[in-house]
């Protein structure tokens, strides 16, 4: 029978070719500490029961499965949007974040560390940060900062220590650098709160698995509203890939159900300034894992670009490589202009103004083909606000 | 090119310099081998330059990036090296990311360093199972054998471990850092060096991390086999010219 295992890694922290740990041997303890325990520790009752109190407490889960009316007339089908804007601080990222700090604080580590790039990460940690009372030190990039300076200041209100990461193009891929350098030199009392589906093993199969509540609970509030499990199709935008990885989860395994992965193509896939990775990038290593990444033939990094600070990482998860390469996701991409316009239709036509990241998603709507029957189910990642000057000078508002 | 084993079984502490290549300028790759070379150096490490350098320290990184723009490429370094094959004697040793030696293939990348004489490499992000599993064939068919690093941290199990599959000596990181770190050594250090001395590994064993001067090499190299110096020789560089090496390397040493 055909392995249909595409949610989680094998015992090397592997989905097919792409993922593992190409770490230091600095880090060698310390992953492996993480590696040896957080299954056991996620997967216990005691973390369960207060991961979920907190997601429905704190973060104010579940999300609404929202039917957006207009929008499935507009497009002819039935469309749903999971409606992650509503988490407490405006994203999914909360969901991951909660359910890190309790890992940490059941590891016993009492510095948390992590990489930011438009805040919205950094903001999440700050938040579980200051609620478990450990200190918090976030790295982001110093153009980032000045991109982003609200996110800096409520990073800032929320008790967390900001330091500009001042290598190499001072934008996200080297703020995780420089977390990843801290962990280096403080490998005994600090945790280090990644962001995404992305980094060494096991940290793409820990992120996806707390993102998976997403899945979980659109499984639920589908069957109450249609009486079926499993949508048609199933689209979101990726980074890093973790709203995705948590919107796919249980679906990934059910053949009939259509992903859709969206990506960032920036100006154009050809422009040079674009975060297409799935088109742009090659096989290598990134922060520790073996993925599809954006390089030079020499093997040098690359600088990614994309209207949505969320979305201009240089790689893809781990997990959306192999989702790519074994066709069992569609990836798409649009551009800044195709995002934007699709982020004020949104506004206009549902009252909902949704992130930058996110309006890549409903970008897609424009270019496939529904059947009158089919139940559309998109991530709705995060809320606009933050946006607000994006939106502002594109469309003179 | 002497062989490396043959270095390391000489009888005194021995001295390696670390350098970015194409560091200062794009083509100073073979001044400053022959500079080192004539300032007695036991066995040189060199860099190959990388975007993203997670174990690196601020120096480490700057003089990589400032490589990068020179317009530093793979190919140019196994150039330089070739040229330069019969006028040194020195062991050389490859230290870079694994990233950069994928993309230029592992195969190639192998053969080419056994084609001027190289027998071992650095990649730090390179770990001892990834490599067994994966590319041990190849490196092994081209008659490369990588270093690996412990650190403080290295539990006994890893160390013997990695002693086991090593075949010249196991690159002791001194205290958790980045490279470049300038605290100097304290007692913890000392008491690490001495614990891993007294393992009777039976790979030599070469410190590096933090040392700088005469001061720490003298501490670090007291239990064990010798010192790289990496981050402190890129600044004497920044402020010195190549031919003044042997400034550096006398200061280190205490000539
Ligand atoms: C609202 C929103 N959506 C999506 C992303 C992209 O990240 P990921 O691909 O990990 O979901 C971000 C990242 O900042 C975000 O803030």
């Amino acid at each position: 029978m055909k392995n249909l295992q595409y949610n989680s890694p094998d015992k090397n922290g592997f989905y097919g070719e792409f993922g593992g740990a190409f770490i230091p041997e600095m880090l060698y303890p310390n992953i492996k500490n993480l590696e040896e325990n957080y299954l056991e520790i996620i997967e216990s009752d005691e973390f369960r029961e207060e991961y979920l109190q907190l997601l429905k407490d704190y973060v104010g889960r579940p999300t609404p499965l929202y039917f957006a009316k207009r929008l499935s007339e507009k497009y002819k089908a039935n469309i749903y949007l999971k409606r992650e804007d509503l988490c407490h601080t405006g994203a999914h990222k909360i969901n991951n974040t909660v359910g890190q700090i309790l890992l940490a604080k059941k590891l016993g580590k009492k510095r948390i560390i992590a990489e930011t790039g438009a805040g919205q990460h950094g903001v999440a940690t700050a938040t579980v940060c200051a609620l478990m009372n450990l200190d918090c030190i976030i790295y982001m990039g110093e153009i980032d900062m000045k991109r982003q300076a609200p996110n800096v200041a409520r990073m800032r209100m929320l008790g967390a220590k900001i330091k500009p990461a001042l290598s190499g193009s001072k934008t996200l891929k080297d703020a995780t650098n420089e977390a990843i350098r801290d962990w280096i030199n403080n490998p005994e009392d600090t945790y280090y709160l990644i962001g995404s589906v992305v980094g060494p093993h096991p940290y793409p199969d820990l992120v996806a698995k707390l993102q998976a509540i997403i899945s979980q609970e659109v499984q639920e509030q589908l069957y109450e509203k249609t009486q079926k499990r499993n949508p048609d199709y199933v689209i979101a935008c990726v980074g890093g890939g973790s709203n995705a990885a948590g919107i796919y989860y249980e679906f990934l395994n059910q053949p009939e159900v259509k992903i859709i992965a969206v990506e960032a193509a920036g100006k154009g896939i050809d422009t040079g300034q674009s975060a297409a990775t799935s088109k742009l990038g090659t096989l290598g290593i990134i922060h520790g894992s073996k993925t599809l990444l954006m390089q030079t033939k020499d093997g040098q990094i690359t600088e990614p670009y994309s209207i949505s600070a969320g979305l201009d990482y240089p790689g893809i998860g781990p997990m959306h490589a192999h989702l790519l390469t074994s066709k069992r996701a569609r990836f798409m991409s649009v551009t800044d202009d195709e995002a934007m316009s699709a982020g004020l239709l949104l506004s206009k036509t549902e009252g909902i103004i949704p992130a930058i990241e996110s309006a890549h998603a409903f970008a897609v709507l424009e270019h496939l083909n529904f059947k009158k029957s089919d139940v559309v189910v998109i991530n709705l990642s995060g809320r606009g606000d933050k946006d607000l000057e994006s939106y502002i000078n594109h469309f003179n508002l | 090119m002497k062989k490396l084993n043959t270095v390391l079984n000489q009888n005194h502490k021995k001295l390696s310099i670390y350098f970015t290549a194409g560091f200062p300028e794009l083509n100073d790759t073979s001044s400053i081998i022959k500079a080192l070379e004539a300032s007695h150096v036991d066995f040189i490490e060199v860099g190959l330059p990388y975007s993203d350098p997670l174990a690196d320290g601020p120096t480490i990184q700057e003089s990589s990036k400032k490589a990068l723009e020179n317009g530093f490429t793979t190919q140019l370094l196994f150039q330089q090296l070739h040229d330069l094959k019969n006028q040194c004697d020195v062991p050389l040793i490859l230290m870079g990311y694994f990233n950069v030696i994928l993309q230029f293939g592992v195969e190639k990348f192998c053969s080419q360093c056994q084609n001027i004489g190289i027998e071992a490499v650095i990649i730090p992000d390179l770990p001892l199972e990834i490599y067994e599993k994966d590319y041990r064939k190849i490196f092994e068919k081209h008659n490369i054998h990588p270093i690996f690093l412990i650190t403080p941290q290295s539990s006994e199990k890893r160390i013997r471990q990695i002693d086991e599959i090593s075949h010249s000596f196991i690159y002791m990181v001194s205290s958790a850092s980045t490279t470049g770190g300038t605290k100097g050594f304290g007692d913890n250090e000392l008491k690490y060096f001495d614990r891993i001395s007294k393992m009777q590994l039976k790979s030599k064993l070469i410190t590096g991390f933090g040392v700088k001067d005469n001061k720490t090499f003298e501490q670090a190299a007291a239990n064990t086999d010798g010192c790289i110096i990496g981050s402190a020789y890129i600044n004497f560089l920044k402020e010195n010219k190549i031919n003044q090496t042997a400034e550096f390397i006398n200061q280190i040493r205490n000539y």
